[in-house]
């Protein structure tokens, strides 16, 4: 009896208390369509936190993974959990998930139209209309509280939209390409926002065929190619993982002849040259041998692969699925 | 549950505050009172323009006397047609009629002469010649030597009056129906049937537009990721079902109350106005024994405590199938509304064709056409409420009901297993393939 009541005390404590818990963890999660595989046997696990990017060209299975993890679809096969818990219908109110293909109806006032999607949400009416303000009070647009959605521009609307999907207070947000059709104003608004909430302790997936953004935004990723888990991890270990010790160096005067291996030297420009080496110390070595020969260094920089690059190299190199750990 | 309310709740409130909404409540009825208005105005009109006729009856078939009529003044004449032509060309009078004296007393034909340069309209002319029928039959009989009174009781109206023959106990003296009631009932029923079939093809064009509106404006999406895609289904239609429900008991109230203000207003013979002239309809009802407050009692005879709550819930049983269908159609179209209305055939077929089985029920409410489409689950919602002024048997309205029911659970499951996946198909509208394979794919 001593030894089961135990045994409980653990457990209790295990799941109350989680160890830095992932709020999502998939696991062999597959789903296919009638005429083909959209999603193929995905594992990843996403930290409590953090900002996470879900890559992949159009069409990868982006949007499918993402209908599973909201419960719109389900899927054919594989765990996931949300929080440490098995997903099930009472996590959608802690999504907050904005669609590509979004839009909101046309001839609600803006007002209610934000109080309707949180009650929606599982937000009380009084608690949504206090939320509510304060975001329009955030995005300056108070004074749009009657107008109706078709009176606004589209620029206005995705800020109501994006206030939409935050204003319950998920934590996990979806966003599945933000910035499609976005002026780089707002854009900038939204991406601004989004690190507010993050420094909130929400995490973000941010779903994009744009790899150029997720260097800017993420910390973790996961690559999807063909409905599989091509690569995943934090972003600076991917960059790591795949870098090829190229370093720039720029420099004023001249380099003497003969300085620099022909091995090392890539390419050669009056004041800059591009050099690689096995490692990060033969670098430096080098760099010890330019200077104590009176080369004035002004800039030195190593060259980590654009994650456009990573994906292009990844993605035609075999399709086999490489983990990063 | 919760969730479906608040679905409900907006899907009611953004239509019913609707400034069209309630324009096209309020003032239908308002139109339609002015309607009335104007046809009773039209139909009470008569030729205003009188004219003078001459009458030349040298065999006196007309015994010397013709009553005037509104629009027609006759004189007798013994001058000649000569002298009266010229009269004519004074313009002393309109018209010339010649009665020829009658040769042969059995002969069924009689023509009669009218001169003029213009020609009589044809509600005068109508009137001109039953009258003239009239005068001649009394002349024949006159002439051929036959007893008025005789001939006056050949003329029967026969009614057929009829009772059961199994009564129930305590029933004896009191007759279940009477020559009136299957009249009445048709009435009703077919009142009833035109009712759900406009109820059911308003209230589905509705919610599959509705639908439609909510794909191509992708909402739904960002709805789904809330609710559940069945709730979100079965919110909007119990809520435009709710829409159309509440327009319609406003129409129920304001029409007849407006038609009665106008029958006030225009006075108590517009009725009577109203009829063509020719056809003495009021009269002969009349005739026969018809009056308001016996048409009353025999509405207030029939079963209305089953009537009323079948037509309740067969209205509830074809709006649930039929909306639930057409939303999943609307689910189904593409981004070109066009481009689907192929797709509601389907669905309309079954609606008409239950619409003129129910004008055949009225007819003949036991064929077994009637008792069988009656039955039937597509069919049923417009074909059983026109038979149940009939007293159809019991075992029909139950097995019907029961019948609608189940097809009520299985036709929204269906409906919501395509609305599901078509929701979320952007682009092409779905082939009924596609749409027969949704069916079963899993969620």
């Amino acid at each position: 009896m001593y030894f089961w009541a135990h045994e409980m005390d653990n457990i209790q404590i295990k799941i109350s208390n989680p160890p830095n818990m992932p709020i999502l963890s998939l696991r062999d999660v597959n789903k296919a369509y009638t005429n083909h595989k959209a999603v193929d046997n995905v594992s990843f696990e996403m930290p409590k936190g953090c900002i996470f990017g879900m890559l992949g060209p159009n069409g990868a299975g982006k949007t499918s993974l993402i209908r599973i993890i909201t419960c719109i679809t389900r899927a054919d096969s594989g765990t996931i959990f949300f929080d440490g818990e098995v997903l099930n219908e009472r996590h959608p109110e802690m999504i907050g998930y904005m669609p590509e293909e979004r839009g909101l109806y046309k001839k609600m006032k803006v007002g209610e139209h934000l109080i309707y999607l949180a009650v929606l949400k599982g937000m009380p009416v009084q608690t949504a209309k206090k939320e509510i303000a304060v975001w329009m009070e955030k995005f300056d647009i108070d004074s749009w509280y009657n107008k109706k959605i078709e009176e606004l521009s589209k620029g206005m609307q995705q800020k109501i939209q994006f206030i939409s999907t935050v204003v319950h207070k998920p934590k996990l947000l979806i966003l599945d390409e933000p910035f499609s059709g976005l002026d780089p104003i707002n854009a900038n608004l939204i991406k601004d926002e989004i690190s507010n909430l993050n420094n909130e302790g929400i995490s973000v997936i941010f779903s994009t065929h744009r790899m150029e953004q997720v260097e800017e935004i993420c910390d973790e990723m996961v690559l999807i190619n063909k409905g599989k888990n091509v690569l995943s991890g934090k972003v600076a270990e991917i960059k790591e993982r795949f870098k090829e010790n190229k370093f720039e160096i720029s420099y004023s005067g001249n380099i003497p002849g003969g300085l620099i291996n022909q091995e090392t030297l890539i390419e050669s420009k009056p004041g800059r040259l591009l050099a690689s080496a096995s490692s990060l110390g033969e670098m430096n070595q080098i760099l010890a041998h330019l200077i104590q020969n009176g080369v004035v260094i002004t800039k030195f920089e190593e060259i980590l692969p654009s994650i456009n690059e990573i994906f292009i190299k990844t993605v035609t190199a075999s399709g086999e699925a490489v983990k990063i750990d | 549950m919760d969730k479906l309310w608040i679905i409900i709740k907006r899907e009611y409130l953004t239509r019913v505050k609707r400034k069209a909404f309630i324009l096209a409540t309020f003032l239908t009825p308002l139109f339609f009172g002015i309607f009335f208005v104007v046809i009773t105005i039209i139909f009470a009109y008569q030729s205003d323009d009188v004219r003078k006729i001459i009458i030349q009856d040298p065999g006196e078939v007309m015994g010397n006397a013709m009553a005037d009529s509104k629009s027609l003044y006759f004189t007798f004449s013994d001058e000649t047609l000569e002298e009266l032509k010229v009269r004519y060309n004074n313009k002393e009078f309109d018209g010339i009629l010649v009665i020829p004296p009658v040769k042969d007393l059995q002969s069924r034909k009689f023509k009669v002469q009218y001169l003029s340069d213009e020609q009589l309209d044809p509600e005068s002319n109508s009137a001109l010649e039953s009258e003239l029928e009239k005068k001649l039959r009394k002349y024949k009989i006159k002439e051929l030597g036959f007893d008025q009174e005789k001939l006056a009781s050949l003329e029967v109206a026969i009614t057929i009056d009829p009772d059961q023959i199994n009564k129930k106990d305590g029933q004896e003296d009191e007759k279940l129906f009477t020559s009136l009631t299957t009249a009445v009932a048709a009435a009703m029923g077919g009142l009833m049937g035109v009712i759900m079939y406009l109820m059911v093809f308003i209230n589905g064009s509705m919610v599959m537009r509705s639908v439609m509106e909510e794909k191509m404006s992708r909402i739904v999406e960002v709805m789904i990721s809330s609710v559940k895609p069945f709730q979100l289904m079965l919110g909007k239609i119990i809520g435009v079902g709710a829409v159309g429900l509440t327009q319609f008991l406003i129409w129920a109230i304001l029409i007849p109350l407006i038609g009665l203000i106008v029958s006030l207003f225009m006075g108590i013979d517009s009725s009577q106005q109203m009829m063509p002239p020719g056809s003495s309809g009021a009269e002969e009802l009349m005739d026969s024994g018809l009056s308001p407050g016996l048409l009353i009692a025999e509405i207030q005879r029939m079963n209305w405590l089953l009537i009323i709550p079948m037509f309740i819930l067969f209205f509830l049983g074809g709006f649930f199938i039929y909306s639930s269908l057409f939303a999943a159609v609307g689910s189904a179209i593409g981004d070109d509304m066009g481009e689907g209305q192929s797709l509601t055939i389907p669905i309309t077929i079954p609606v008409i064709l239950a619409f003129y089985i129910m004008i055949v029920a009225i007819r003949a409410p036991n064929s077994s056409l009637a008792v069988w489409a009656s039955i039937f689950p597509l069919f049923s919602p417009i074909v059983m409420p026109a038979r149940l002024a009939f007293n159809p048997p019991a075992w029909q309205i139950i097995l019907s009901a029961g019948l609608l029911i189940l097809s009520v659970f299985f036709f929204v499951w269906l409906s919501g297993r395509i609305y599901r996946i078509g929701i979320l198909m952007y682009g092409k509208k779905a082939t009924f393939k596609e749409i027969g394979k949704w069916l079963f794919s899993k969620g």
